[in-house]
């Protein structure tokens, strides 16, 4: 779409766009530049020069175990998170969505957590998991249930895991809750008059008309869980036990800034670069779907 | 409308009692980290480190405040609330600033290079600054931008999201007035100052509330380039007040400071829900 009428001039505009373009080509383009460029060297030991060695350090990226267990890491991660902040989202809506008194109410309190940063998340449910002064983990031991996030691996993820999904909640029950609203009420009335109950009419009408919704939640929950969730990581388990919660994000940050392994980080960062492009256009192709729906 | 169908189709009674129920039992599990953070934040050391801490405030409160927003571990959380609050709103005001210019320069212009930047700024979406940490702080470095404001806030400024947004709403507002506009030979900067910018108020301000929120949450950027004590912002500082070793955190005071971080955004959220829900759908279009 353009506009008919437009003003004469080019010297305006440019100036008028300078300021975005010269912080885009500075801060984004350049670096990223440098992260391509960078990827394909090696520094000598004392920082001296660069040896140029191609796609080397991709081949070794590939094929070293611990990046690749971080993919594994990185998927796993992202695919409970985006189930664990959608599912009781779309409950929750579901119950707002029944009642005509309260959800007002219920949905100002519902968006609280959105506004917490999830490293805030993270120092919250540290907190309670803690293994020495948290409330929940000595409730656990009460119960026998010997909880120690710190050596054990999957109880690492799961809590990880948990506290990141916690903040979206809010953010996925805004949009269900939306959809919900939008539902033609003439389709559930004709249902409901058929004799559908609740959970029948759900399942087979409300559920399937909520899918755009759903499909473009999803991916922006697994956006989220790449690239959002460093604070999570960073404040409970700082990628460990054993590099169990070390996901694609914080390895760029290990190996670059506490390992000082250039070539490999730049590497890493041109990978996630290839993640994101196809995330963005995964993205785009589905808005363009659903601005037609 | 939707009146209507609840009374056709809604369970009374017992049902709804139900689904009140349900849904004020999900609230309290949503909100029960808050309130252990709160209760912590009111209560003694010896009171959390002898588990289990009690599930109902003490008599703390300004104790602890006091000690965190004058004190704090490192620096004075009062410090560090500053900081994030120049840095979430110059990330906010600026973004909104640049993409209101360059949003109005594409689309109120045809000038050379044109499509090329409209796919520059694009581009940008695809660019985290969690892809490019180093050879960003790289350049950071190289101004000198370590530690300072500008360095927090400059780098996170360009934004794909505000621009189009702008773009899609420039679009919207009729040609009539830009025509009338320049018959009357207004200049274009004119006609951006009396009808673009106040036609755009509403727009403006749900923009800022996403964008307060994510300036103010930011951890990663602030974390690399704020290595004094005095230029941390708070979300990134609760981490930095963690005692390496074996020592015991001062949980009282992190707790109170971990309340501190979320009242700014929170207050924001809930007093602009209306603006914020907005916004949060605009900018996902």
């Amino acid at each position: 779409m353009e506009k008919r009428v437009t003003f004469r001039g080019w010297l305006l505009p440019l100036c008028l766009i300078a300021p975005q373009v010269i912080i885009s080509a500075v801060f984004f383009f350049y670096p990223a530049g440098q992260a391509i460029w960078q990827s394909l060297f090696i520094p000598d030991p004392f920082g001296l020069s660069m040896q140029y060695v191609g796609l080397g350090n991709f081949e070794f990226l590939l094929s070293d175990k611990f990046y690749r267990a971080s993919f594994v890491t990185t998927a796993i991660f992202s695919i409970l998170v985006t189930l664990a902040s959608m599912i009781p989202a779309l409950f929750l809506a579901v119950l707002a969505d029944r009642l005509i008194k309260g959800s007002g109410v219920y949905r100002t309190l519902l968006i609280w957590p959105y506004a917490v940063a999830p490293a805030v998340a993270g120092v919250l449910w540290l907190f309670m998991f803690n293994t020495r002064v948290g409330v929940v983990s000595w409730y656990l031991g009460q119960l026998g249930y010997d909880w120690n996030h710190v050596l054990n691996g999957g109880e690492a993820m799961g809590l990880v895991v948990v506290a990141s999904a916690w903040g979206r909640i809010s953010y996925n029950f805004l949009f269900f809750f939306a959809a919900l609203q939008a539902v033609p009420r003439s389709v559930i009335e004709a249902a409901a008059i058929d004799g559908a109950h609740f959970w029948r009419r759900f399942f087979t009408i409300v559920l399937p008309l909520l899918s755009p919704t759903t499909f473009f939640l999803l991916v922006v929950n697994v956006v989220y869980s790449f690239f959002e969730t460093f604070g999570v990581i960073h404040t409970i388990t700082s990628g460990g036990p054993q590099q169990s919660t070390t996901i694609l994000v914080y390895k760029v940050f290990s190996d670059g800034f506490v390992g000082q392994d250039l070539g490999s980080s730049s590497a890493q960062s041109v990978i996630l670069l290839i993640v994101v492009g196809l995330l963005t256009v995964i993205q785009f192709k589905f808005v363009e779907k659903r601005v037609h729906y | 409308m939707a009146r209507e169908r609840h009374g056709m189709v809604e369970k009374r009674g017992a049902g709804l009692w139900l689904t009140h129920v349900l849904m004020i039992a999900g609230i309290l599990v949503i909100f029960f980290p808050i309130w252990l953070a709160f209760v912590a934040s009111t209560v003694t050391q010896p009171e959390i480190v002898r588990p289990p801490m009690p599930l109902w405030p003490g008599d703390q409160f300004f104790e602890n405040y006091r000690a965190a927003l004058f004190s704090g571990v490192n620096v004075p959380v009062a410090t560090m609330l500053l900081n994030s609050l120049v840095m979430a709103i110059g990330i906010a005001v600026g973004k909104i600033i640049i993409s209101l210019l360059s949003a109005f320069a594409i689309v109120y212009f045809r000038f050379p290079g044109r499509t090329f930047f409209f796919w520059m700024i694009f581009l940008t979406l695809m660019l985290p600054v969690e892809v490019r940490i180093v050879p960003t702080y790289e350049v950071v470095a190289g101004f000198g931008m370590l530690n300072s404001y500008s360095g927090l806030i400059f780098p996170l400024i360009a934004s794909a999201t505000a621009t189009f947004l702008f773009r899609q709403f420039f679009l919207t507002i009729p040609d009539e007035l830009a025509e009338a506009a320049r018959v009357d030979g207004a200049r274009p900067m004119r006609f951006f100052w009396d009808i673009v910018v106040p036609m755009s108020r509403t727009n403006v301000a749900a923009l800022f509330v996403i964008l307060f929120i994510y300036g103010w949450n930011q951890y990663l950027w602030p974390l690399l380039i704020t290595t004094d004590p005095e230029m941390n912002t708070i979300v990134m500082g609760i981490k930095q007040m963690f005692p390496s070793g074996d020592d015991v955190a001062d949980w009282p005071v992190i707790m109170a400071t971990s309340i501190l971080a979320m009242i700014p955004p929170v207050i924001v959220v809930v007093s602009m829900q209306k603006l914020f829900i907005r916004g949060l759908v605009d900018s996902e279009k």
